[in-house]
């Protein structure tokens, strides 16, 4: 019988396997940041161990770095050491460091795509959930924890129990006004949160081949909120054409080995999923979530649910909570929604591309008076990219702040935060409690619903812009 | 690692689902950059609140957590597992886990047992009705009770063999690894040329 993609990339990377123990899969690439690494570290100082492999593993600055006043120091002491903690270890370590100020510093699910350290076939892992965004490229790429930082500085290698395999098969065209986000977002919603849980997912059909390298990683960028271990997408010419000529792809011979080697990674027509999701791309339509996890949302010409629409227990519990915390009475259309604030960036949607719709889309109108609009590009080189092609002047003249690049507000490490009760149409990837700041009220959105949003000071479509 | 075998403590009911890692520790708690001191960030938000669990004298001591589905959920921040350890407890009982955060727990020592719904809302029921009762969970024997007579309450619960284990054992999971290096070796040998360096 023949394999999926997912089984593919597991069984080329097995070191050992043996009875009554996980694999012992071995790592290609391991991303670092200043967050879930400093205890790693100091893990492999007590116990005397070098990094295996410094020359599979790159840092960057992303969560805590502010956004204005970038000559300055960090002006939180607390979030300073934190980053001076990573830039000692880096260089007691012999770890590549993009710190802050430098060309190649960003997100760090940004920046392992744009040097073309992400490539089909290979393992990803870093401590941070959203890794899985580099299984666009058709890499097996998942979070893991700081032991699991330290074990694979350590050794090059994770121990993992094989996960079950799931294919979401996505047929249709989505329609103008819709895109990747409102995709996925539909998806979690349906699924809910624990859906995913225990399967490695492969995003395929028409709906997910027609899609760029950047909204295929905004899909599997948001697999880890429906619970999912990875997600994927098979190599194609999309993927090889984004790579090419990239600082750290293949060149030469060794290109069209790779090239070939990737083509051979494709789910063989005779394998097997345990479990088949199939969704109707043409029947998306703008979402938003309500509530405060990625599952609770509905299409923008939905009302607020009531808790007594849904029929587990604990679902009528955990909506009734949420439309506590998010100060919303069941029955109002979602698109009377008054929003404080929109947070235009993260992992989830802070490529060029994201940016170049948003801008194309507010290039001649305003952000709402009682709004504020926050641009934060994922990475130095979106940033100077967007700048280039005038969508900084583009924003700023629809009254935006265009900000410097990093995390920002999809986490509130940096100043970035919201301010209790204040509300927020966040393209990022989580509307938990407190996330985007203690008390802060989140609903997730694509980048064409934040600037419809941001300019109506509602919640709204792009469609809702024609006439404005 | 310390080894964990059996344990009996006082439980605390938590009495929601989907406690994801942003609610177990904020993300303006995760700045340290040591392995302790986390307990202050633990459920920050609602700790606040008079009328939460751990705010109930007879749940001061709690070391076990009783909670409903996909806890755990969201960010790998394992600062979630060390903030519950930091806190006191040993031991978190539910009906489903969010996958990293199980992970980070059998790597450092936090029993994460999985049962069924029905079991977990049985304790929250026996804890409400006899607050500070304690609950056990025998690793050896994989089962969580509490309660005695007509009101006891007694399950399996689920653990993959490997992270028991390694828990009854208080292995680290970096010595295991290295007693395979010539495995690493062995494979590194293999890899192809083209895949990417940083350096």
């Amino acid at each position: 019988m023949g394999r999926t993609l997912a089984e593919k990339v597991w069984d080329e990377h097995v070191v050992r396997r043996a009875d009554g123990e996980p694999d012992l899969l071995y790592i290609d690439l391991h991303l670092i940041h200043e967050v879930t690494s400093p205890q790693a570290f100091d893990g492999l100082r007590l116990s005397g161990r070098p990094v295996r492999r410094p020359d599979l593993t790159i840092a960057t600055e992303d969560h805590n770095i502010p956004t204005t006043d970038l000559d300055k120091p960090i002006a939180d002491l607390v979030s300073r050491t934190q980053v001076e903690t990573l830039r000692r270890n880096c260089e007691e370590f012999g770890v590549r460091l993009h710190p802050m100020g430098d060309i190649d510093q960003g997100i760090v699910h940004i920046i392992g795509p744009q040097l073309g350290l992400t490539q089909p076939g290979m393992t990803v892992v870093c401590g941070d959930s959203h890794t899985s965004t580099h299984g666009a490229f058709g890499a097996l790429a998942f979070g893991i924890g700081t032991s699991e930082v330290e074990h694979v500085l350590a050794t090059q290698t994770v121990p993992q129990t094989k996960p079950k395999t799931m294919v979401v098969t996505v047929v249709g065209d989505l329609r103008d006004g819709t895109s990747a986000k409102d995709l996925v977002l539909t998806l979690i919603a349906q699924e809910t949160t624990g859906g995913g849980q225990g399967y490695i997912v492969e995003y395929r059909g028409d709906a997910i081949s027609a899609l760029s390298m950047e909204a295929r990683m905004t899909i599997c960028n948001m697999s880890i909120e429906w619970g999912a271990k990875a997600g994927l997408i098979a190599p194609d010419e999309k993927t090889f054409d984004f790579l090419h000529g990239r600082e750290h792809a293949p060149r030469g011979v060794d290109w069209d080995a790779a090239v070939e080697h990737w083509r051979s990674l494709a789910t063989d027509d005779d394998a097997a999923f345990d479990k088949e999701v199939v969704l109707d791309a043409a029947a998306v339509e703008p979402f938003v979530t309500w509530g405060t996890n990625p599952g609770q949302g509905a299409p923008l010409s939905a009302d607020v649910p009531s808790p007594e629409d849904f029929a587990e227990p604990n679902q009528r519990v955990a909506a009734q909570r949420a439309l506590e915390y998010m100060g919303l009475t069941a029955g109002t259309p979602l698109r009377d929604i008054a929003v404080d604030t929109v947070f235009l960036g993260s992992c989830t949607n802070g490529r060029i591309e994201d940016l170049r719709t948003a801008a194309a889309l507010i290039e001649g109108r305003r952000v709402a008076g009682s709004t504020r609009m926050l641009v934060v590009p994922g990475s130095v080189r979106v940033r100077l990219q967007a700048e280039q092609e005038g969508l900084d002047v583009i924003f700023k003249r629809a009254g935006a702040e265009w900000r410097g690049a990093g995390c920002s507000m999809c986490l509130g490490m940096n100043p970035d935060q919201l301010a209790p009760g204040e509300r927020c149409a966040s393209t990022s990837n989580r509307n938990f409690e407190g996330r985007q700041g203690k008390g802060g009220r989140t609903h997730l959105v694509s980048p064409e619903v934040a600037v419809a949003t941001g300019v109506l000071g509602h919640l709204a479509a792009p469609s809702d812009l024609a006439t404005v | 690692m310390e080894k964990f075998t059996t344990h009996t403590g006082v439980a605390a009911p938590l009495r929601r689902s989907n406690v994801d890692t942003d609610q177990i520790i904020p993300a303006e708690y995760l700045k340290r950059v040591t392995r302790s001191g986390f307990e202050d960030g633990l459920f920050a938000a609602w700790r606040g609140d008079p009328d939460f669990v751990l705010n109930h004298p007879a749940f001061a001591g709690a070391s076990v957590l009783v909670a409903g589905p996909d806890f755990g959920t969201g960010s790998s921040r394992e600062h979630a597992v060390w903030a519950l350890q930091n806190y006191g407890f040993r031991a978190v009982v539910a009906p489903r886990f969010g996958d990293i955060f199980r992970g980070n727990s059998g790597k450092s020592g936090l029993l994460t047992a999985q049962v069924e719904e029905k079991t977990v809302i049985a304790i929250w029921d026996l804890l409400d009705t006899a607050p500070g009762t304690e609950v056990t969970l025998d690793l050896l024997e994989r089962t969580v009770s509490a309660g005695v007579g007509l009101a006891q309450v007694r399950d399996s619960f689920d653990i993959d063999d490997y992270t028991r284990w390694r828990l009854l054992e208080g292995l680290d999971d970096v010595a295991i690894t290295l007693s395979h290096a010539d495995d690493i070796d062995t494979y590194e040998a293999t890899r192809p040329s083209y895949k990417p360096a940083t350096l």
